[in-house]
């Protein structure tokens, strides 16, 4: 029954006027979901004219053009970020660096007792004793925890040493950018300059933001024996002035920036294998993915306070191994990583026939002095402080590169002929790869001797293994990085000496350290073979590996980047 | 007119411009080139991948001249040029047609 307004029934009648349409929040997310697509996939040209006068759009450039499986891809990562940021945060109390005026209060009157009398009585009830602080004040030269703990006085940074650990992060950022990026360079032929650079430059770029955003908290922040939890994600929780996330006098900040130095130059070492013929979307992925299933779980094992192989912090560790800068994390996991990758990419065309020498040995030597020196960061501020034990990692690091360096030149010497510069520069790049995981627990003179090790076993395996096998690793990553970096590793545990490092008696670690080593060794390299090969292939299946055949002629600097390196006039 | 080229080794550059000034011809044309004859070239090593260099670096000098000059020139060329060891390099003569100075439009023999 209807009827009018006003007479008790239904009106308008039913089915009289148009459904209201639903606007609830759901569809309004769809249509702007649906919309948002629909931006990516049209192909967006430059704007122009026709010979008619119409305006076009031409479409020699196109930007967006994503294909389906692209944009699957995109909103795949959009959601997992979300997914990531949204998961609840672990309830942490925010800690903040406070200092408070403790007031002394002293008799009344003049003192006249002899000074100790007036010290003891002029001791506050609450806060530290002076002794305690002249403790802590010791602590900060000694390079040792504060005996007043959380009470004391001075829970700051303490400036010599963050300063150092400053300097230090900024070295090894040097490394990559651009010792790193110059090293490679010369080393490709001209028409691929730039995309050893562009790797680079968005290596460092993307791992960063992985990094703030997930990565310092997989790494370092709590969590089981093979990777921590994400309660620290974008930095939650931390503060500048507060110490003891990576040593007690050192920033929290500081610390979590030195490693993501150590992050960014792991992933870009590996591409040193693949130069001259990845895609450069295929090396960002690539490195998103390597850095969650690789280097986050591997850095977290190897230097966490709960890491399975972290001798020197973690008594119940499985594997009591150690590493002082990084030669399992970052020199065994990108070199191992870097052969796996080269094999399943394939060789570059022509490789074998056409020649395919360094396009610039002068580069190459600056890059190789700006590696130089940004190693000193590298090992010495994996001290994490200014003291003796950094003075020992400066000099071994020193002693060894530079010999190494010698022996590789005077070994082209004698077998091939001349000595050539890129036989120093990659002589000193292998004795500071041989170096870093042992800086801080040998002495100088085993350094020497590992230096000689370094020029040698790496020399043998660039010039005759690579040959004999026939893979094309393009700028040795592997010959240097992986053989110096597990040479290094498993001399560290021949060489270890717990007169330059007290942490070797303190958390006994030198009883079977050598079948440690090379058990970290093992594990490194399974990880980072079957790891990469795994994600290798993910990347070949959707988003290809290679350029085609006619963009690697022309060369990746103007396929990839549409820049050339360089315009002589 | 005749048009000489001649391909010579690198440093020998101004002994021929000298000598070809000397006859008073003061134009020509020069381009770095690279090439080999039966001079061999050198094996460049990097971290054990050699690679043989065939080409070696040569000049070319293009001398547009009237037909009277020409052996003139050709044999200061020829003797300047000479060093009596392997990749000295070669003398091709050409005959042109015409040829026009783009400033006073002028032809032929008044053109070079």
């Amino acid at each position: 029954m209807s009827g009018p307004p006003g007479s008790g029934e239904f009106w308008p009648p039913p089915g009289a006027m148009p459904p209201v349409p639903h606007l609830t929040i759901g569809h309004l997310a769809r249509r702007l979901l649906l919309c948002a697509d629909r931006q990516l996939a049209y192909p967006r040209g430059v704007p122009g004219r026709d010979a008619a006068g119409l305006q076009v759009r031409t479409t020699n450039i196109q930007f967006m053009n994503m294909t389906k499986k692209t944009r699957w891809g995109f909103w795949s990562l959009v959601v997992a970020v979300s997914l990531i940021a949204a998961l609840p945060v672990q309830a942490q109390e925010s800690v903040t660096a406070v200092t408070e005026a403790v007031a002394v209060t002293t008799d009344e009157g003049t003192v006249t007792e002899a000074v100790t009398v007036a010290v003891e009585e002029a001791a506050p009830s609450d806060g530290p004793s002076l002794e305690d602080r002249v403790a802590d004040i010791e602590a900060y030269f000694n390079n040792v925890d504060r005996p007043s703990g959380d009470a004391s006085k001075i829970k700051v940074p303490g400036p010599g040493h963050n300063a150092w650990q400053m300097i230090s992060t900024a070295l090894v950022l040097f490394m990559t950018l651009p010792g790193l990026a110059l090293f490679y360079g010369g080393l490709v032929r001209s028409k691929n300059v730039l995309s050893v650079l562009a790797m680079c430059l968005g290596v460092a770029g993307l791992v960063t933001i992985l990094w703030w955003a997930v990565g310092y908290s997989l790494t370092f922040s709590g969590g089981n024996a093979f990777i921590g939890d994400t309660a620290q994600r974008f930095f939650t929780g931390m503060a500048p002035g507060n110490v003891g996330a990576g040593y007690y006098w050192i920033s929290d900040y500081m610390w979590a920036m030195f490693q993501l130095s150590f992050a960014i130059i792991t992933p870009a070492l590996i591409f040193g294998a693949t130069a001259e013929r990845m895609k450069f979307s295929a090396v960002l992925l690539f490195t998103a993915i390597w850095m969650f299933v690789v280097y986050f779980p591997l850095a977290h094992m190897v230097w966490a306070v709960n890491g399975f192989m972290c001798g020197p912090l973690n008594a119940d560790a499985g594997i009591k191994a150690i590493d002082f800068a990084g030669g399992t994390v970052v020199h065994m996991s990108s070199g191992w990583s870097a052969l796996v990758l080269c094999m399943i990419l394939g060789p570059r065309l022509g490789f074998g026939k056409v020649p395919m020498p360094p396009h610039s040995m002068v580069l190459v030597m600056i890059g190789t002095g700006m590696l130089f020196v940004g190693w000193f960061g590298f090992n010495a501020g994996s001290a994490l402080g200014s003291d003796a034990l950094s003075s020992n990692a400066f000099a071994t690091t020193l002693l060894a590169a530079m010999t190494a360096g010698f022996v590789w030149g005077m070994l082209e010497w004698v077998l091939r002929g001349k000595p050539s510069v890129l036989g120093f520069c990659s002589g000193i790049v292998a004795g500071l790869v041989t170096i870093t995981p042992g800086a801080g627990f040998v002495t100088p003179t085993s350094a020497v001797i590992m230096g000689v090790l370094g020029g040698i076993v790496p020399f043998l395996a660039v010039v005759y293994l690579k040959k004999a096998l026939g893979y094309d690793d393009a700028l040795d990553t592997f010959g240097i990085h992986a053989v110096g970096g597990t040479l290094g590793a498993i001399l560290t545990g021949v060489f270890a000496d717990p007169a330059v490092n007290g942490v070797l008696s303190s958390m006994n670690l030198m009883d079977g350290l050598v079948m440690n080593q090379l058990k970290a060794c093992a594990l490194t390299i399974v990880l980072s073979v079957v790891a990469t090969a795994i994600i290798a292939l993910i990347v070949k299946f959707t988003i290809g590996l290679r350029p085609t055949q006619d963009e690697e002629r022309e060369g990746l600097d103007t396929v990839d980047h549409g820049e050339e390196g360089y315009i002589l006039e | 007119m005749k048009k000489i080229e001649a391909i010579i080794k690198p440093f020998k550059l101004e002994e021929v411009k000298d000598a070809l000034a000397d006859l008073g011809i003061e134009g020509m044309t020069v381009s770095e080139v690279k090439g080999f004859g039966r001079q061999k070239g050198h094996t460049e090593i990097y971290r054990g991948s050699e690679y043989t260099v065939d080409f070696l670096p040569k000049i070319k000098i293009e001398v547009v001249i009237a037909d009277d000059v020409a052996e003139k020139a050709t044999a200061a060329i020829v003797k300047a040029a000479k060093t009596g060891k392997i990749g000295d390099g070669k003398v091709f003569i050409s005959a042109v047609e015409e040829a026009i100075r783009i400033r006073t439009d002028e032809t032929g023999d008044k053109a070079v």
